[in-house]
């Protein structure tokens, strides 16, 4: 683990909703083409440090950051990177699969067509990225379909293709399965673990055995800080703190 | 034995209430029908009044209701529009926002009849347009502008977050993501809101009164430089100020029956489009 590259990295990164501290000094590390899961209790803070990667807090008006966000040697907050070109690099996946409301093709060629790309080479970006999310045998018939009427598992697939279309360097996910049932949480677990050939992947999880199952590294965090990082094995089956034991046994959270 | 009855209490007053409002809409309709249907003819919707308007259709009528209608809407929904936008996209949450938000409220309970002294002095004298169809379509519009701000505000909160993050997400400004994302999710709300808004527009004369219209012109309807004729003057004319009321009566029921259609044709028309539009998605 120590000779992966590290594609991302918070350096001592504060944050506050008005007066509430959110996030205290938060320094972490992301090794590049490997999933990192982010565990802890509902409050933690996780998901909000997961926002910070692609400035996903710009808009609220209440929260103030401090400490830098790398992508590599690239300050994401740098007054020069415009905030659409962090979310390019850096794509994200939602709690709740938000599907634009338009069709299935149009919910890819969407992202496509704002941020430029010819409209020569669309269709083939949009067949491989259905194909990288393992869509395309379900859905090559119908991408005229309006996506919201696919199942809730095909939906947070298709958030997963709209995002890889993009060819981003970084992918976040927030709890991407806490609405799918268990059928299609395996197959997005299994997308997941294809992704990180190609992606550094980001995983916000509250639960315990998918953390296990996908990430390699699992950081634990507790109150806005980060109370222990390291290989997934060693979170989970030799923990060093006393409270990252507690909480991956199921004591509490 | 309370606990068994009172569940159909409950429901037997909330159906009585219902079926109270409902006999009030269906003896109205009812009584305009029976009344008003047998003046209906081609030639009532297709002809000039005639005779000091004992003979006849109201053809003006019905056209300067129908572009007035359309001036309003051009005028009002665009710039309504944009202002819900700008104050629930862009506007922060502070008490200047609060003050425009509380105004624009106020505004919408404020009696048209003002609207239409306000239409009179800024828009007819102040600006000189004289009393016409644009002076009129700038007073309804006015009457419109906080109905249409208020419920394209309402169809815009009910937008989830993650309904924009999605398109933030892959890169889309955030004008972008309201244009391509936002509106369309909001469109079916939006246009609930500016057609009952416009509904109620196309019914009104207060507001045009002083402004524009006519209880007679001689040709058609619809110059907006020119006083115009519409149907609900006309129908509180008939009903009310004319000397041969007995031979009207029949013609104002036809008035009030066009009226009505008219007004549920534009609701048509929405139903139609958010049914479109439901099936695209």
């Amino acid at each position: 683990m120590n000779e992966a590259i590290i594609k991302l990295s918070a350096q001592g990164v504060n944050l506050w909703f008005g007066n509430k501290h959110v996030l205290k000094n938060v320094t972490v590390t992301f090794p590049e083409k490997q999933v990192t899961a982010l565990i802890g209790p509902s409050g933690c803070g996780k998901s909000t440090l997961l926002r910070c990667f692609n400035r996903m807090h710009d808009l609220s008006p209440d929260a103030r950051i401090e400490g830098k966000m790398m992508l590599e040697t690239q300050d994401l907050y740098d007054k020069k990177i415009s905030v659409t070109e962090v979310r390019k690099r850096v794509g994200m996946v939602f709690q709740k699969a938000n599907p634009f409301p338009k069709s299935i093709y149009e919910n890819i060629n969407y992202g496509l067509k704002i941020n430029d790309i010819p409209s020569k080479e669309r269709p083939a970006i949009i067949e491989r990225a259905l194909k990288e999310s393992y869509l395309w045998e379900e859905v090559k018939d119908e991408l005229k379909k309006p996506a919201t009427r696919m199942s809730g598992g095909q939906q947070q697939r298709l958030c997963i293709a709209r995002t890889v279309a993009l060819r981003p360097e970084v992918i976040l996910m927030d709890e991407p399965c806490s609405a799918l049932d268990p059928i299609s949480t395996r197959k997005v677990e299994e997308l997941i673990v294809q992704l990180k050939e190609q992606y550094t992947i980001v995983i916000v999880t509250h639960n315990m055995q998918q953390a296990q199952r996908v990430a390699d590294k699992t950081i634990f965090m507790y109150l806005g800080e980060v109370v222990e990082e390291g290989k997934t094995d060693d979170i989970f089956n030799h923990p060093q703190k006393e409270l990252t034991k507690n909480y991956v046994s199921g004591h509490f959270g | 034995m309370m606990k068994k009855l009172s569940p159909v209490i409950e429901w037997f007053t909330l159906l009585f209430c219902t079926g109270t409002v409902l006999l009030f809409l269906i003896a109205i309709l009812w009584d305009l029908v029976v009344r008003g249907w047998p003046s209906l003819s081609w030639q009532f919707i297709t002809a000039l009044p005639s005779e000091g308007m004992t003979k006849g259709g109201i053809l003006p009528a019905i056209t300067g209701t129908v572009i007035l209608t359309l001036l309003t809407a051009v005028l009002a929904v665009p710039l309504g529009i944009s202002c819900a936008i700008y104050l629930n996209e862009y506007a922060k949450d502070n008490w200047v926002t609060r003050l425009i938000r509380a105004s624009i409220r106020n505004l919408s309970g404020v009696p048209s009849i003002i609207y239409g002294l306000f239409g009179l002095a800024l828009f007819v004298q102040g600006m000189h347009m004289g009393t016409s169809m644009l002076a009129a379509g700038f007073t309804l519009g006015l009457l419109s502008l906080p109905y249409i701000i208020s419920t394209t505000e309402e169809a815009l909160r009910r937008i989830p977050a993650s309904t924009r993050e999605a398109a933030l997400g892959v890169g889309a400004t955030q004008f972008e993501s309201i244009r391509d994302v936002v509106l369309p999710s909001a469109l079916p709300g939006i246009l609930t809101g500016v057609v009952l808004t416009l509904s109620r527009a196309a019914g009104e004369t207060a507001p045009i009164l002083f402004t524009g219209v006519a209880f007679y012109i001689n040709g058609s309807s619809g110059y907006l430089n020119q006083e115009f004729m519409a149907l609900p003057y006309h129908l509180y004319m008939l009903s009310t100020q004319h000397q041969a009321i007995e031979q009207v009566r029949p013609l104002a029921y036809g008035t009030a029956l066009v009226l009505v259609m008219v007004v549920f044709l534009l609701n048509l028309t929405a139903f139609y489009i958010r049914y479109k539009y439901r099936n695209n998605e």
